[in-house]
């Protein structure tokens, strides 16, 4: 039976013996997350729209809202306590775009047959999801800091060490590459490309407006203030608020006493954990069994 | 010993679709299966399952030697897929994709390189090589396509309908490159719709329709299978008609058949051209004006039509009983055989036994 692989030899290239498995899946999800960034850098459109529209948001939410919007404590018609407030808020709700992102990208690599060429090779069977992932962690960081020069210009100030302000961005970061893996899931769940973008889309308004993001949540019916403070996303901003110094001073962190507001750094990173963790084995579930 | 490709008794269903239902298949080392069959028939959900991407409902399959089931990624190593969509990413260059499956093979950097140089030069793309694959035609996206499927000279491949919308040129064009390739030992199965593209590139066809193989053998036994070559005459005169039936009945191998409306006469014959020089000699001889006159052999298209036009249409029996009146007792017994094999599920028993009998049921 060896003869079978042996004798059809024409050239001399056989692959080579496979490697452990971690150095292979490592290796195999760079060779994707390249060929991710260079798509990336072809297509520059998709990042650049994906800047406008956070800008866009910082935009609106500074000059149309933010003179009507009173954070509790701060001083009453005072532009400055919003602008800083909202950044955070901003910053969490792009990076989870990518969630979008990375659905339609995978959706896409389903629908050209692409996804079938890579399950047919002897490669890490998750690698092309984290490679994916991973590409849209770099596209991730580069809005963020295109954002945040945005929200200087506009008057964003930290107030805190250079460390915890980079921690804070890393959080950030950290909850976008969660994130993404739900992206993940639904490119490999739905059937084209565009309904792997509405599907990643539309949930993410409801989880990012029932939030802390966008206003306090004391202007909201107690049972909304529940959902909003437990919600995962909630504790990312709640995080990065705290770690860029954007908080004000004698205001209460949480409304109902939940526990990720209390501690919001700790609850950001367990939550984000928590969410790759469940949704990566899910898509990689799915991967292996997914049919175009 | 089973060949590159083996088949038993695969099964797959999607809801109530038997896409599937009992493939049996054994292609030799080295030579190449053409799989024909309509759209929807189970050609691409075979080919599917055999590279490890899909997982039958039941049946076995073992390719290069290497049982798909429990060594998917083993198997994954001795195999080249090349797809019905040309799966090469369209904003990476013809050298870059290759690079990437060359890696993803497991080949260090340097050799993904260098292979991906060689590739693109033994398939024409070199003057491409560092432009987009979007800016590709149809033809040198295919091209592309088989080129990844080749990065490790993998010892089966499998192509899955792999001109589908080509022009002819291109069509031709990778032919050559398939035909070049199966001389240097590759065994391939290869799906397609045409006809024209099995009977030259394959060694064996086997027809699929409804997830089932309904027929097997080369492309000369199954056009005999429909009946072998006849000579066609159409008379000039109605009062010829009798004259010329006669002088048929001389060279006919079988009972021929007369179309008084269209003044047609046509007989089953062997011989050849040569039979047809005489069969015209007679005739003139014997004062019959003759419009029109010719050997007809079956193409692969009537093979086709035969075959699956009545599986389509009418119960499974009409359908075999209608090629078999033809050809022979051995083409009713090939598909109540395979049932058979399909559920006692006796390995060692080769396809190839179907093929004999149909041979010595026509000779």
């Amino acid at each position: 039976m060896t003869t079978v692989t042996e004798a059809a030899d024409t050239a001399p290239i056989r692959p080579p013996r496979p490697r452990g498995g971690f150095s292979r899946s490592v290796r195999d999800s760079l060779v994707v997350a390249k060929r991710n960034l260079i798509r990336m850098l072809r297509i520059p459109e998709v990042v650049i729209f994906g800047l406008i529209q956070p800008i866009m948001f910082v935009v609106l939410f500074t000059y149309v809202f933010g003179g009507s919007i009173n954070i509790p404590g701060a001083p009453v018609g005072d532009p400055q306590a919003y602008r800083e407030f909202l950044m955070a808020g901003i910053f969490a709700q792009t990076v989870t775009f990518a969630t979008a992102g990375a659905g339609a990208g995978i959706a896409d690599d389903m629908h050209k047959g692409l996804i079938d060429r890579f399950r047919s090779l002897p490669m890490s069977r998750g690698a092309v999801l984290t490679g994916r992932t991973l590409a849209d962690l770099v596209q991730t960081a580069l809005t963020l800091v295109v954002l945040a020069v945005v929200a200087l210009l506009i008057g964003w100030r930290t107030h805190e060490s250079l460390a915890e302000v980079l921690a804070g961005f890393a959080l950030l970061l950290l909850l976008g590459y969660a994130f993404s893996w739900i992206g993940a899931l639904i490119g490999l769940s739905v059937r084209t490309p565009e309904a792997a973008t509405s599907g990643g889309l539309i949930w993410l308004f409801p989880l990012t407006f029932i939030s802390n993001a966008f206003v306090p949540v004391n202007g909201m019916p107690a049972f909304l203030q529940h959902v909003a403070e437990w919600n995962p996303f909630s504790a990312t901003v709640a995080a990065a608020r705290e770690l860029f110094g954007n908080t004000i001073a004698g205001v209460p962190k949480s409304v109902t006493g939940a526990w990720p507001m209390e501690h919001p750094v700790v609850a950001s990173v367990i939550w984000s954990l928590v969410i790759i963790a469940v949704f990566r084995t899910l898509a990689v579930r799915k991967y292996r069994s997914a049919a175009a | 010993m089973p060949g590159a490709i083996y088949a038993e008794g695969l099964v797959k269903t999607f809801g109530d679709v038997r896409a599937l239902d009992g493939v049996d298949l054994d292609v030799p080392e080295g030579t190449v299966l053409g799989m024909l069959g309509p759209n929807g028939a189970g050609k691409t959900t075979a080919v599917r399952v055999l590279t490890t991407l899909l997982q039958p409902d039941r049946g076995k399959a073992v390719v290069a030697g290497i049982d798909v089931l429990a060594h998917p990624d083993k198997v994954r190593r001795s195999i080249g897929l090349s797809g019905q969509f040309a799966a090469v990413d369209e904003y990476l260059t013809g050298r870059e994709n290759l690079i990437m499956v060359g890696q993803l093979y497991q080949m260090s950097g340097r050799d993904a390189k260098r292979r991906a140089a060689e590739l693109l030069e033994r398939f024409h793309l070199g003057d491409a090589a560092d432009r987009t694959a979007k800016t590709y035609s149809g033809g040198m996206r295919r091209r592309l396509d088989l080129a990844a499927a080749l990065v490790v000279s993998p010892p089966v491949m499998f192509m899955d309908e792999p001109t589908t919308g080509l022009d002819p040129r291109n069509r031709q064009g990778l032919w050559d490159v398939i035909q070049e390739l199966v001389a240097g030992g590759t065994t391939l199965l290869l799906t397609t719709q045409y006809l024209e593209e099995a009977d030259r590139l394959a060694h064996d066809i086997c027809v699929v329709d409804h997830g089932k193989v309904i027929a097997r053998g080369t492309s000369d036994q199954l056009k005999a299978r429909t009946g072998g070559e006849r000579v066609e005459v159409v008379v000039h005169a109605p009062e010829h008609l009798t004259v010329a039936d006669e002088v048929l009945r001389g060279f006919g191998k079988g009972e021929g058949t007369v179309e008084p409306h269209t003044r047609k006469l046509t007989i089953p014959v062997t011989g050849g051209a040569k039979l047809l020089a005489e069969v015209i000699r007679e005739l003139d001889l014997r004062g019959v004006e003759i419009d029109d006159i010719g050997l007809r052999r079956p193409t692969l298209d009537d093979v086709f039509i035969s075959l699956t036009g009545h599986a389509a249409e009418t119960a499974d029996g009409n359908g075999s009983g209608a090629g078999a009146a033809d050809a022979g007792p051995g083409d009713a017994g090939s598909v109540g055989k395979q049932k058979k094999r399909g559920k006692a599920g006796a390995a060692a028993d080769a396809p190839d036994a179907d093929v004999t009998s149909d041979k010595e049921g026509v000779k």
